[in-house]
């Protein structure tokens, strides 16, 4: 599967951040090293802070700061900031989905929704910040 | 019970001791379980300890977590787990298929004890893989073993509902 741009950069973000909880970056200095645009990065790093995730602070070196709980905070939380994950009610308005196939077709994209569901909410940043050591 | 007070104490013990299971803890195991999952189920752990006692060693291993000094007499949780070999055309491999932690005991690592307990026992008896199989809504335990490291495995649980 893939995920939308903007989560992706959340994710980089986020835990670029979480990683470092008591230091600070700039939206430059992430963008750099994930080769991201600093203005796409603007509009995300927004969105999380809109969320708690990650605070701006201001000054001279100033940039921003995780402000979540890495442990508490799942993938699942960021995705769903900047897209939609799934469910029936996505399908149900796709041309035949009432049809017999269309209704069979949608309990085979259902589980496969219900299964990235469980898989994104059950991984932490901590977890994450875990993996990323591996 | 004074559950506050009582997260104060475990939290103050800066040791646990994770061991082998043994006749006297069975009832500590049966309450425990009981207040995880609100479900009594006193017959299913006679007999589930009956038969853990005629496994041969290496089989099945039995770890409980107790508290220490003041708290000793204190279950903190238990893991459980075998050694499967060939079922589902799999290779001999661990299963964990019980793990509990008091509520006001959690993330205090207690769980983590157990999980490393179990892994050095498969490991010792050549055991490279360990699995488990959890509910998809129970969130908790997803993201402990995750946490701990577990991924998704090569295997799919099916399952078909048989009522007429």
């Amino acid at each position: 599967m893939k995920l939308q741009i903007a989560s992706r950069l959340a994710i980089y973000a986020v835990l670029e951040l979480a990683g470092k909880p008591d230091s600070q970056m700039s939206a430059a200095e992430i963008g750099g090293k994930y080769g991201i645009s600093t203005h796409h990065l603007a509009k995300v790093l927004h969105t999380l802070g809109r969320a708690g995730l990650v605070r701006s602070v201001r000054g001279a070196h100033g940039g921003y700061q995780f402000s979540g709980n890495a442990k508490r905070t799942t993938l699942m939380e960021v995705i769903e900031l900047f897209e939609n994950m799934g469910g029936t009610e996505n399908r149900t308005s796709d041309a035949g989905a009432e049809s017999q196939v269309g209704r069979a077709l949608g309990q085979v994209l259902q589980e496969i929704d219900d299964l990235t569901r469980a898989t994104f909410s059950s991984i932490t940043l901590s977890t994450m910040l875990k993996l990323m050591q591996r | 019970m004074d559950t506050g007070s009582k997260r104060e104490e475990i939290e103050s013990q800066t040791d646990l001791k994770v061991r082998l299971v043994q006749d006297a803890d069975l009832t500590r195991v049966i309450e425990l379980d009981a207040l995880v999952t609100g479900v009594a189920k006193d017959t299913y752990w006679h007999e589930l300890y009956a038969r853990h006692r005629q496994r041969s060693e290496g089989e099945e291993f039995f770890f409980v977590a107790e508290g220490v000094g003041a708290l000793e007499s204190t279950l903190l949780g238990y893991v459980i787990g075998e050694v499967r070999a060939w079922e589902f055309g799999s290779e001999p491999c661990g299963w964990l298929f019980a793990l509990a932690v008091r509520p006001d005991a959690r993330q205090m690592g207690v769980g983590e004890q157990l999980m490393t307990t179990l892994s050095d026992a498969f490991r010792n008896v050549d055991v490279t893989t360990m699995r488990t199989m959890i509910s998809r809504d129970n969130h908790l335990f997803m993201s402990f073993f995750r946490s701990e490291g577990m991924m998704a495995g090569p295997y799919i649980q099916l399952e078909k509902d048989l009522k007429p």
